[in-house]
């Protein structure tokens, strides 16, 4: 781990000032935000992540989790994931971004785990674990080497020639299907971005993955109202039971009115450059009867546009039947 | 440039001039070490360390509590888990100098021979080891687990202790010895 200088950020313009001053806020930063630190902490004991300065930010006051008076919910960037994930309105309103925090990382990893960290959770790629490998994303221009190498847990979503290292967080799959939005504040005052425009597919610049600029913040998440009757549910396919990361998954949000399902949203795992959303999949599913044809159509849907590499081409298959799977059993619940 | 330990943002003052000899636990003066305060078992100790060292590396090498292990040091093992105000976290994945002010708790704290937690008790009961080096982590992760919202089956305790592997194997004494405090417990509450 190269020498770093620790701060403290006591409150947010603090943090803002300090991280202003990094050359970016993508790979390569030179300034960091640190939380739970268990994502950065393990990329700087592998020199993937080189910070000359660390600014803790766990002591800023966004550990709270909230009920909005429009119904809906906002979340603190450093909420731990157990605490989200065990919230009683996040169980009750939101059980698919309960049941997806659940199904990441362990115990202790989530007791240590934030709601921002989360979002910015980087790719378990080997290849941009490893610097002795070419690696487009931790050092532009040097190549890919998964798309020749061991690509088996790598996307089929979103992909370029110059990346396909997928994102590694459940929790930002059902944050895609809850529409979430990510509320940052900057050197230039506070903006906020919905979840489907913050991270960026990989093009030709795989180190830029999300929209975040030097010193900003993120300081809370918002979900909007749960649409009323909404059942929800995330369904993770994995080589383990416990404490993997996905191979796909989905994340499914409906409201049924009799047999007929008259609003969808879907999100997919494991499979996306970025958490992934499927209007597509949505199309075919909005005004339809919840059968398993128009399961199977809306998982067809998903996944038109999937390019496999060399050795995950079972992956198109396998997120169609977890989405179709998904989608029959989020559509049987009471 | 090393400033001091965790200064708060703009009032940074040299590590230099921080080195003042009030520690307790004398450790060579590493170039760049900076003054941190941590709570051990109840115990607070005043150390000067590099900004590098993690929880567990200081636990070890500096506080000389050996009974937190380092097993793969990016937290997938747990051998390294530790509880911090009451929560099990990985060790090897905390930096030690941002812990200031909370209450860290190691197996040391846990239980010592001749008073050993309940759940210390069990794995002796149930052979919950065979070679013992992921040990002192299951049985920081199963004294959690106890106060955490997990189920009454196994496949419940199972899953609240994947974030800590056994090479050898023991899981499924590590989880009749974890069950049996469970039920000890529920026939107390009961009775």
């Amino acid at each position: 781990m190269k020498i770093f200088e620790l701060t403290r950020a006591d409150n947010p313009g603090q943090a803002i000032a300090a991280a202003a001053k990094a050359n970016t806020a993508q790979q390569g930063a030179d300034i960091r935000f640190i939380a739970g630190g268990t994502n950065l902490v393990d990329y700087m004991k592998l020199n993937v992540e080189t910070p000359r300065q660390l600014v803790d930010v766990n002591h800023l006051p966004f550990d709270k989790i909230e009920a909005l008076p429009d119904g809906g919910l906002s979340i603190g960037a450093v909420v731990r994931n157990s605490d989200l994930a065990y919230h009683p309105i996040v169980r009750k309103n939101y059980a698919v971004l309960s049941e997806a925090l659940l199904s990441g990382a362990s115990p202790q990893l989530r007791n240590m785990a934030t709601t921002a960290g989360n979002l910015l959770q980087r790719t378990r790629c080997m290849y941009f674990r490893d610097t002795a490998m070419p690696c487009n994303k931790r050092e532009p221009g040097s190549g890919c080497a998964a798309i020749t190498g061991v690509n088996r847990g790598l996307a089929i979503l979103g992909t370029s020639e110059h990346c396909i290292a997928s994102n590694p967080s459940d929790m930002n799959v059902a944050l895609a299907a809850l529409e979430a939005t990510i509320h940052i504040s900057g050197p230039k005052g506070e903006r906020s971005v919905t979840i489907g425009d913050f991270h960026l597919l990989p093009g030709n610049t795989p180190n830029r993955e999300t929209v975040l600029e030097p010193g900003d913040l993120i300081t809370h998440v918002t979900l909007p109202p749960p649409s009323p009757g909404n059942r929800s549910l995330y369904l993770k396919l994995r080589d383990r039971a416990s404490f993997e990361f996905a191979l796909a998954s989905a994340a499914v949000v409906v409201t049924m009115d009799g047999g007929k399902i008259t609003r969808s949203r879907v999100g997919l795992g494991g499979v996306g450059t970025k958490p992934w959303r499927s209007p597509e999949a949505e199309a075919e599913l909005t005004g339809q009867s919840a059968t398993q044809a128009v399961f199977q159509k809306a998982a067809e849907a998903a996944l038109r546009d999937a390019k496999p590499q060399s050795q995950n081409g079972f992956k198109v298959e396998l997120a169609k039947r977890c989405l179709a799977h998904a989608l029959k059993l989020v559509t049987q619940t009471a | 440039m090393l400033a001091s330990a965790s200064p708060v943002l703009g009032e940074r003052s040299r590590a230099e001039s921080a080195a003042t000899p009030k520690t307790k636990q004398a450790m060579p003066a590493v170039e760049g070490a900076i003054p941190v305060t941590l709570r051990v078992n109840g115990k607070k100790y005043d150390l000067q360390i590099d900004p590098r060292t993690t929880l567990l590396d200081c636990l070890r090498e500096h506080l000389h509590l050996t009974g937190s292990k380092k097993g793969c040091d990016h937290g997938q093992c747990g051998a390294c888990t530790v509880h911090v105000n009451g929560r099990r976290m990985n060790s090897c994945l905390c930096l030690a100098a941002m812990y200031q002010g909370d209450e860290i708790t190691t197996i040391e704290g846990v239980g010592q021979p001749g008073n050993l937690h309940p759940i210390q008790e069990a794995f002796v009961a149930h052979d919950a080891y065979q070679c013992g080096y992921c040990t002192c982590g299951q049985i920081m992760s199963a004294v959690a687990l106890l106060s955490e919202p997990v189920g009454p089956g196994d496949a419940e305790v199972k899953e609240f202790m994947s974030g800590n592997i056994c090479r050898c194997g023991a899981y499924q004494n590590i989880v009749e010895a974890i069950q049996s405090v469970r039920q000890s417990t529920n026939r107390q509450k009961a009775g």
